[in-house]
């Protein structure tokens, strides 16, 4: 086993026990989106140990660094109670818990089964900002567009929803 | 484990960590009051023999390790412990990237003088400076008190806005150098620019007496505006004064910091020293050249002391004397951002955040195109 | 390297976790962080299939990177506006219970 595969099943594990954490936590909602901080972590180490370096560092900057902020923002401002499991979903709860034990059980089948096949090797700049940002200016410069386009329009809609009052 | 990641490791923790930060708030406290006329602390002993004050920092670990560690009524205390630790695990881990040195070759074996050359080494340190916020947000919420949190989300509100600009001012560097691999872009500094070779690009040739006029190739002499600004930026981002709204000595009591108590906040207090070498480390490291000597490079160096000292003894040498110029570099660094917090009042909250998205970021986005316009004429 | 296929078993299993959050619980900001989980997810498919196939050195196929920056771009306009609605209905309603916004079911 080598360090790369070690590394990504303590990480997978991380991620999935503080997605649980997140989902489970019903006292206390700043506990909930910390925890989904830490997945959100672990899921840009499990992206490093795949190759798509410029991805898990946008990861860490854009979800771990602001879009979690902005929800810790909103829970601190608005001091919200405690909650708890919608009364009439509880059934939903428990099937939730069967598919996601017969997801894990498939995974640990997959590692003590037969063998699976290779990952192939990667090219040179697989992942590196050189090769995305080429890619992004050239084939897909429309897209860029687009988001920018998307992006404002949020920030607009987010401050007219947000204002006190619209004079 | 190989051995050069470890001794790597240490050298971070034990010499930058455990034994500068503590050296600069001993500069700080000397700094201060020799700008104000005063004398400073210098009562500090062991047995009669005061050195100048610097026993200082061991005297304040000692006295806040043996402080009753207070954790208030009604806290999460789990959050208030951790905390700290968020708070100041960043600040120690972006100096993974920061090179001390070049890439010597002794023999037959290649040492690099950085912990970890990532190829986006610039990126790691954003993208670390992210997740020091969710320090200050911790420490605010899970103090229960109304003016922690005010103070929490105040830090929290100006490091996220601060980061836009952090970023943007510097693409102009990274336009310049085309690289993010910090050991790159050093040993890029390493070389001279010609002051006058922009009359090449109107077509005219440099006469012979104006070539040697020749600057360091360094950051700030290609992106002066693109310096100011990361350097404010930074300082901003830390919340470090004139920017330490958030921590408001006089406003808030002491903002977020204040029910910590203790070691855990020594731990706060030395989370801002180390971001204070970390902010002095990568500003070296993108305008100041680094590790790098003006007007003599690596090759120069080596080829000169080597031609009647020995090759390995040239290496060895070299090595030091980057290293030295490294640190002097820093503290040149440390000793601005000093100069600057005892100087300049602490900015309002709405001062802070009109620089921010009113002044700053129309101006990083000026000189990102001004220097897409410029490169394009110079390197066609 | 783990081979592809336990990539996306992550995968599934966060979205199924992401799914159970959204669908159960009552807390509106809960929700929201639900539906960020479960995008998490679908950018770690993408990005393990991507490394299934990265193509050769001159012609590079990093189009699954492309699609999780433009995921992660919807992902910040959808929570900055879904948080923008929290607070509207917080100033309307002063709670953030999902059954309480039911005017509209019949």
């Amino acid at each position: 086993m080598e360090v790369s595969a070690i590394l990504f099943y303590i990480f997978a594990v991380m991620a999935v026990v503080s997605a649980l954490g997140m989902v489970l936590n019903v006292r206390n909602t700043v506990a909930a989106s910390l925890s989904l901080v830490v997945t959100m972590i672990a899921l840009a180490a499990i992206y490093v140990l795949l190759e798509a370096y410029l991805i898990a560092v946008i990861q860490i900057m854009v979800y771990a660094g602001a879009i979690v902020v902005l929800f810790l923002f909103v829970i601190m401002l608005l001091n919200l109670r405690e909650d708890d499991f919608a009364p009439g979903r509880q059934w939903l709860v428990k099937f939730g818990a069967g598919l996601l034990g017969v997801f894990v059980l498939i995974q640990l089948l997959k590692l003590v089964g037969p063998g699976l096949p290779e990952v192939p090797v990667v090219p040179e700049g697989y992942g590196g900002y050189r090769q995305l940002g080429i890619l992004l200016y050239t084939d897909y410069v429309l897209l860029v567009e687009m988001a920018s386009l998307l992006l404002l329009s949020a920030i607009v809609g987010a401050l007219i929803l947000a204002k006190r009052n619209i004079d | 484990m190989p051995i050069e990641e470890i001794c790597k490791t240490l050298f971070i923790i034990l010499v930058i960590v455990a034994g500068l930060a503590p050296i600069i708030t001993w500069i700080e406290r000397k700094q201060s009051a020799l700008m104000q006329d005063r004398i400073g602390a210098n009562r500090a002993d062991i047995g009669g023999i005061t050195v100048l004050g610097l026993l200082h920092p061991m005297a304040d670990v000692l006295k806040l390790m043996t402080k009753e560690d207070v954790v208030p009524q009604g806290a999460n205390r789990m959050m208030h412990m951790l905390a700290p630790l968020i708070a100041a695990l960043p600040a120690i881990i972006a100096f993974g990237v920061i090179p001390w040195g070049g890439t010597y070759s002794f023999g037959d074996t290649t040492i690099k003088m950085v912990a970890a050359d990532p190829d986006w080494g610039l990126l790691y340190i954003f993208a670390i400076g992210s997740i020091a916020t969710y320090g200050a947000i911790m420490a605010g919420w899970a103090s229960n008190n109304n003016w922690s949190l005010l103070g929490g989300l105040r830090a929290s509100a100006q490091m996220i806005s601060y980061e836009v600009t952090l970023g943007l001012s510097v693409v102009g560097i990274f336009m310049v150098f085309e690289t993010l691999k910090l050991t790159d872009m050093v040993m890029a500094q390493d070389t001279t620019l010609r002051v006058f070779g922009f009359i090449e690009v109107f077509g005219g040739t440099v006469p012979a007496f104006l070539d040697w006029v020749r600057l360091p190739a360094w950051g700030i002499f290609y992106q002066p505006l693109g310096f100011v600004m990361f350097l404010t930026a930074m300082m901003a981002e830390n919340k470090r004064p004139p920017f330490d709204a958030p921590e408001g000595e006089s406003e808030l009591i002491a903002g977020y910091f204040l029910e910590y108590s203790g070691m855990r906040f020594g731990l706060f207090y030395m989370s801002e020293f180390i971001e204070v070498i970390v902010i002095a480390g990568v500003v070296s490291t993108i305008f100041l050249g680094g590790w790098a000597i003006p007007f003599l490079d690596q090759a120069t160096i080596i080829g000169g002391i080597g031609s009647f000292m020995g090759e390995g003894f040239a290496t060895g040498l070299c090595v030091i004397l980057h290293f030295m110029t490294f640190m002097l570099k820093l503290i040149v660094m440390i000793w601005l951002q000093m100069l600057l917090r005892w100087t300049l009042p602490r900015f309002r909250y709405d001062q802070v955040m009109n620089l921010c998205w009113k002044g700053l970021l129309p101006l990083s986005i000026a000189n990102i195109l001004i220097t897409g316009a410029v490169m394009l004429l110079v390197r066609g | 390297m783990v081979p592809i296929e336990h990539v996306i078993g992550l995968s599934s299993i966060l979205f199924v976790i992401g799914m159970i959050g959204a669908a159960t619980r009552r807390n509106l900001i809960v929700v929201l962080m639900s539906i960020e989980l479960m995008l998490n997810a679908v950018n770690l498919a993408f990005i393990g299939f991507n490394r299934l196939w990265p193509g050769t050195a001159e012609a590079p196929a990093l189009d699954g990177q492309i699609f999780v920056l433009m995921v992660i771009t919807v992902a910040a306009a959808e929570v900055a506006v879904g948080l923008g609605i929290i607070i509207s209905m917080i100033r309307n309603r002063d709670s953030v219970n999902l059954e309480e916004v039911s005017l509209l079911r019949w």
